[in-house]
């Protein structure tokens, strides 16, 4: 079976709080840029289900050259194949013109049997690529995926977390599914397969590539949406009043007098 | 024209967002965006649509059939399509509940809608059109967003609203939404179901949530949390430190890789509060940190500090509310 999990390049999340606004949209956050952590945990669960199976692994990314970088890092961890697909006719896709760009590369891959995502991105935030891949590519779906029960040839069964508790599905393949992390402990890359990556080469796809792509969905004049103004959430004001008293009786007491003049109790 | 809200439940009863995305949508169709639709799809679904009434919808779809009795995504997506066809919205509101938040996108990207994710703030531009504000970079900035093409859809996080009160002069239109669910169980077999543990609350739902970390010390330290949180009516929460220990389970996680929340009140207890953390809370109304080290970051953050041990102060606090509160 082939599992094909998708990746993408994002900032660092100890340095997301220092993304600049007006750095947003310009092609350098000027920060540290790293695998998506959530698809670190699809990347595992890949490699996990290739040993428990057998079959071939394969990563695919979108973006401009440098997100061969997330490529390099799914390598490392022991990926097989990794494919970047990149044009300047794709930028500023929205999530369904990335959707149908993933789509068609992977078709162009041959048969599938499970594509595996993280459950979003730390940058976009949306989770929404994921879904929309599934619809472009006529398969099911399943989002928050906590445990791969069983997969066979033709199905798939997990545990998927919804609000209310944790209900097992089943879905035939070839489907998408996203991974959370309970899931797995995604493993570190060792030295031999950090070689392996530096070495490994890194086919492009292009828009030449994927003949059938639907062009009225793809780049920045079809995106249904766009983000039209950034800032930075409103810093708390006002400075923390440290709570006195002699005990901690005390300050229970005083703290308990502010809450409830606050009304938040 | 219409705003259509997709109604999210559990057990019977609605999800308190579901009501606050039907109050907002309310306020919207006030300024003149046309009647307010709500969709709900179960099984068994009872008085759930004249409760959508009385909390401001004035039609209201109902799809209840046998299949539909717990969530598959692909059977709510057809649900939502065959409401819009129905309903002819330009606005639909979707709870970001997990599980209808996947039909939501799986509908939208069919019938190429645009969809604003997570969203906490809406309005309308000068020609009736959604505009949404939502948080990206996780938490770290916040976009607004702009669509393109007659419809708008958006999925809403809990506590972005206030929740509207039932009013039972309200009236309004039931109908049943026909639909063909045909083929649709074998695509998404749902083989079991475990409900959470009874009288768990979520952290996103919480109005109050009693959060602990490093602090805590184990999985036992979360006891004196947990009967605070018990007087309060609260969740438990944790940062990502606790819940990588294995002291508490990963959906009570806040922050940058777990949940985001906006509570009426935060008390962190024995939280340093990393960046992370805070993206996940900054947004609660009102914050109280309690923590041994008084240079912890929290206290930047917080509204009210108390620099102590949490295992002396959460007890106190717990004592004190018990005996104030009656409970």
């Amino acid at each position: 079976m082939k599992f094909i999990v998708c990746v993408k390049l994002t900032p660092d999340t100890e340095e997301l709080a220092e993304v600049r606004t007006d750095d947003v949209g310009a092609g350098d956050l000027g920060v540290t840029m790293v695998l998506n952590p959530w698809d670190e945990f699809a990347v595992e669960e890949a490699l996990a289900l290739q040993e428990r199976v057998g079959g071939e692994t394969v990563a695919v990314t979108l973006g401009p050259a440098d997100e061969a970088e997330a490529l390099k890092r799914a390598v490392a961890m022991g990926i097989e194949e990794a494919v970047l697909v990149s044009d300047p006719t794709f930028e500023g896709s929205d999530a369904w013109g990335a959707a149908e760009i993933l789509a068609q590369s992977i078709r162009s891959l041959g048969d599938y049997g499970l594509i595996l995502t993280g459950r979003q991105s730390v940058d976009g935030n949306s989770g929404l690529v994921p879904p929309g891949l599934a619809v472009r590519l006529g398969v099911p779906f399943v989002s928050q995926v906590a445990r791969v029960v069983e997969i066979t040839e033709d199905s798939i069964t997990v545990m998927r977390a919804l609000d209310a508790g944790v209900q097992t599905v089943r879905v035939p393949l070839p489907a998408v599914i996203s991974v959370s992390k309970e899931i797995n402990e995604p493993r570190y890359p060792n030295f031999i397969g950090i070689r392996k990556a530096a070495r490994q080469q890194y086919p492009v796809s292009s828009a030449a590539d994927l003949p059938g792509l639907d062009g009225k969905l793809v780049g920045a004049t079809n995106a249904r949406l766009t983000w039209t103004q950034l800032r930075k959430p409103a810093a708390r004001t006002g400075r923390c009043e440290m709570i006195s008293g002699a005990t901690p009786a005390e300050q229970a007491a005083n703290l308990v007098e502010r809450l409830i003049a606050d009304k938040v109790i | 024209m219409s705003i259509l809200v997709f109604v999210d439940h559990s057990a019977g009863s609605a999800r308190p967002v579901s009501w606050e995305i039907v109050g907002k949508a309310r306020a919207l169709a006030e300024a003149g965006s046309g009647p307010v639709v709500a969709l709900i799809a179960g099984y068994g679904l009872n008085d759930l649509a004249l409760e959508a009434i009385h909390r401001g919808a004035d039609r209201v779809l109902v799809a209840d059939a046998p299949e539909l009795d717990g969530f598959r995504a692909h059977a709510w997506a057809s649900i939502l399509k065959a409401a819009i066809a129905e309903a002819d919205p330009h606005i639909i509101l979707v709870p970001a509940t997990a599980g209808i938040r996947d039909a939501a996108a799986l509908a939208a990207c069919e019938l190429n809608i645009g969809l604003a994710a997570d969203c906490q703030e809406l309005s309308l531009d000068a020609g009736g059109a959604l505009v949404a504000e939502r948080p990206v970079f996780s938490g770290n900035i916040i976009a607004t967003i702009e669509f393109r093409g007659p419809r708008q859809m958006a999925t809403i996080r809990p506590r972005s609203f206030p929740l509207p009160e039932p009013d039972a002069s309200r009236s309004g239109e039931i109908v049943p939404l026909a639909v063909n669910l045909t083929g649709l169980a074998a695509t998404e077999e749902v083989l079991a179901f475990e409900p959470a543990q009874a009288g768990e609350l979520a952290v996103e739902n919480a109005a109050i949530i009693v959060a602990g970390g490093r602090g805590v010390k184990g999985p036992e330290g979360f006891a004196p949390l947990r009967e605070l949180a018990q007087v309060l009516g609260a969740a438990v929460g944790a940062s990502r430190a606790a819940v990588d220990a294995g002291w508490i389970p990963y959906p009570a996680q806040v922050g940058q890789t777990g949940k985001t929340v906006r509570p009426d009140l935060y008390i962190a207890c024995g939280i340093s509060g990393a960046i992370q953390h805070l993206a996940g809370m900054s947004n609660a109304r009102v914050v109280v940190a309690i923590n041994k080290d008084p240079g912890a970051p929290i206290f930047g953050l917080a509204s009210y500090g108390i620099a102590g041990d949490l295992f002396a102060v959460v007890p106190a606090l717990t004592a004190v509310l018990r005996a104030r509160l009656g409970n």
